[in-house]
């Protein structure tokens, strides 16, 4: 039998590196497998949804970090942008819903581009820049808190239904935002020119750059997206909690950098797809629910979680043969 | 301050005067906001000077740390939470014992720092995961871990143990938290700085493949820096158990991105390979500096942050300014 498997595994090998969502799909399938073994009948469409319902933020924000790191940055910042629009969308509710959230997307979008500006025009490193402009917004956020707010600060009936609500059965509505924001992306990565522009750039910039393209404004409208995409998620996530604070979202950083690590993106850049991502942030939230189920402590949670994490990004990189 | 000029001064080409250009440079803004501190305070006094070094001497060790691995070319987010995860352990085996075993707990965990260290960097090295991914998703590991240890701030740590960095005992306005800082520097960096295993740091930051051509282990001078990037974040936890005589599980959450502002403003390049750990200190006292002014002003102190995060953008955007003229 070692025999037959030793002869089989280079080609298994070649075609799990070259479709690596296989790989993925067993993952993910062997986690929620562990959560049915853990506490039998777990797996029911009810449960599906909500872990649909909770994965769906956490893939939008990676759907930025993936943008970003295909040009082979990174954005720190994004924790702290989708604070800023949810918690200032809940400050505005009172001018209406559409102000608020068009306000709540305003906020990422100018942050991004921000962002955007630092790397692509002045040379800062993607690291560097989002770093400050984290530091900056969660600093200003804090100081200002009250300013942001007028009348009483609430979350939005429809951002909230949006969030929580299920259109039939059991399907969450969120799955409709985040389905069509899906394909929009993954059609613009493989068929536009901005799409090829991003894996030209993030393959080599030099190149790009002697070859006569703006990169800059390939950098500024990327990092604007990236901050209209945590916009979006910090809002599906005020909707989920229903209450705004200023550590909302900061700790979803290290999550949307895994979602897009585990899910084949490179973090050089020029290297990977959304499709892998939207696994990675499934991946990651059935992770997490698993965790729970085994109700271990908060502390342990953590440890255990930064360690698979970190196995999981490692294997990728030993299967696929790339970081 | 006095520092810069204590070092002789080599005149070994033009990067070399550049470095130096940012140190001095660096220690001129620390000097003038020594003099606004002096002029904003009521009285200014040593002990404002004494509270300033108590301050800054966590952020000194984290940016030391940070400095040593960013100049072979990695960069640890996990910093703040290895912080963290000793400040912990070191608080916790402290409490209620005498001097003696405290100086025990502090090689204890000097150790262990040394160990996360070369966990991490042979992590790194072995798995090809990029240092960004390891150290983010091992900030996760040691946060837990700081919380198995103690679920919330408490333990504790013998008078003596908190005298060697919030005293003066030499003179007023030599504080006893400088001196351990400049031991540190004295002991640790400045002898390995010209040895083979300080030059190879350098080499590997600034061009990998051209330091492996060059006969320079490049894998283990990777995991070289990052133990003594986690040296110096356990030191820098034993500060935070000295200067707040207890341990915090979340007293690390800040000095990740404060390590990596102070080494930006101390002139350390992102890119690895270049800068010292000398301006990176200095900066870690201008971030703690400017913090202590706005207080004096009365300003809201979570201004700190915004300045901080303002000056390091702004600082790599004028070096950047700076380097296109220069090449123009």
């Amino acid at each position: 039998v070692s025999a037959v498997t030793q002869a089989r595994r280079p080609p298994v090998g070649r075609v799990l590196a070259d479709h690596p969502l296989i790989m993925l799909a067993v993952l993910l399938v062997a986690l929620l497998a562990a959560c049915e073994i853990a506490q039998p009948g777990y797996l029911s469409g009810d449960q599906l949804g909500t872990l649909l319902r909770l994965a769906a933020p956490l893939a939008i924000l990676a759907a930025g970090q993936t943008l970003v790191m295909l040009t082979g940055g990174i954005d720190l910042s994004i924790g702290f942008s989708a604070t800023a629009a949810a918690y200032i969308m809940t400050g505005q509710s009172s001018r209406g819903t559409v102000v608020a959230i068009l306000i709540a997307l305003g906020v990422g979008l100018l942050i991004g581009t921000v962002n955007g500006i630092g790397v692509g025009v002045f040379g800062v490193q993607p690291l560097i820049m989002t770093l400050g402009m984290g530091s900056v917004v969660i600093g200003v956020l804090t100081v200002r808190a009250q300013d942001f707010v007028t009348g009483a600060p609430a979350v939005p009936g429809f951002v909230n239904d949006l969030a929580t609500g299920s259109l039939l059965g059991d399907v969450p509505k969120s799955i409709l935002l985040w389905g069509g924001l899906s394909i929009v992306l993954i059609l613009a990565l493989r068929r536009s020119g901005y799409g090829r522009m991003l894996y030209a750039y993030g393959d080599n910039p030099i190149a790009v750059r002697l070859a006569g393209t703006r990169a800059w404004q390939l950098l500024i409208l990327t990092y604007a997206l990236c901050g209209v995409c945590a916009a979006i998620g910090g809002l599906l996530l005020v909707g989920l909690t229903n209450a705004a604070d200023l550590g909302l979202a900061t700790s979803y950083l290290l999550p949307s950098v895994a979602a897009v690590v585990i899910g084949g993106t490179s973090i050089f850049g020029g290297v990977g797809t959304y499709s892998g991502t939207i696994f990675g942030a499934l991946i990651l939230t059935v992770l997490d629910s698993f965790l729970t189920l085994l109700n271990v402590a908060q502390s342990v949670r953590q440890i255990l979680y930064g360690a698979i994490i970190l196995g999981l990004a490692a294997l990728y990189a030993r299967t696929a043969g790339r970081a | 301050m006095t520092a810069v000029a204590e070092r002789p001064a080599a005149p070994r080409g033009r990067r070399i005067a550049v470095r130096h250009g940012w140190t001095i440079g660096i220690c001129v803004l620390l000097a003038a906001l020594l003099v606004v501190e002096a002029n904003s305070a009521p009285r200014y006094s040593s002990f404002d000077f004494q509270s300033l070094v108590i301050a800054a001497l966590p952020l000194a060790f984290a940016a030391m740390g940070q400095a040593a691995i960013v100049i072979s070319g990695g960069i640890d987010l996990s910093i703040g939470a290895q912080m963290a995860f000793t400040n912990c352990v070191a608080a916790k085996l402290m409490q209620g014992h005498g001097m003696g075993d405290a100086i025990l707990v502090c090689l204890l965990v000097l150790a262990i720092g040394v160990c996360i260290g070369a966990l991490t960097g042979a992590v790194i090295v072995a798995s090809g995961v990029p240092d960004i991914v390891v150290t983010l998703a091992s900030s996760f590991i040691w946060a837990g871990a700081a919380l198995v240890v103690l679920k919330t701030p408490g333990g504790g740590s013998p008078t003596d143990f908190q005298n060697l960095t919030t005293l003066a005992n030499v003179w007023e306005w030599l504080p006893n938290g400088l001196i351990v800082l400049v031991l540190a520097y004295a002991l640790v960096w400045a002898p390995l700085r010209r040895t083979p295993l300080g030059l190879a740091l350098y080499a590997v930051g600034s061009d990998r493949e051209a330091a492996y051509l060059s006969g320079v282990r490049v894998g283990a001078t990777r995991v070289f820096a990052y133990v003594l990037g986690g040296l110096f974040a356990a030191l820098g936890g034993l500060a935070l158990t000295s200067t707040t005589g207890i341990g915090s599980p979340l007293s690390g959450d800040l000095y990740t991105l404060n390590s990596v502002a102070a080494i930006v403003l101390g002139g350390v390049a992102l890119a690895g390979g270049k800068g010292g750990l000398l301006g990176p200190i200095v900066a870690a006292f201008v971030v703690s500096i400017v913090v202590a002014i706005l207080v004096f002003w009365g300003v809201d102190s979570n201004y700190g942050q915004v300045i901080q995060g303002g000056l390091m953008v702004l600082v790599v955007m004028a070096g950047g300014l700076l380097l296109l003229r220069r090449r123009a």
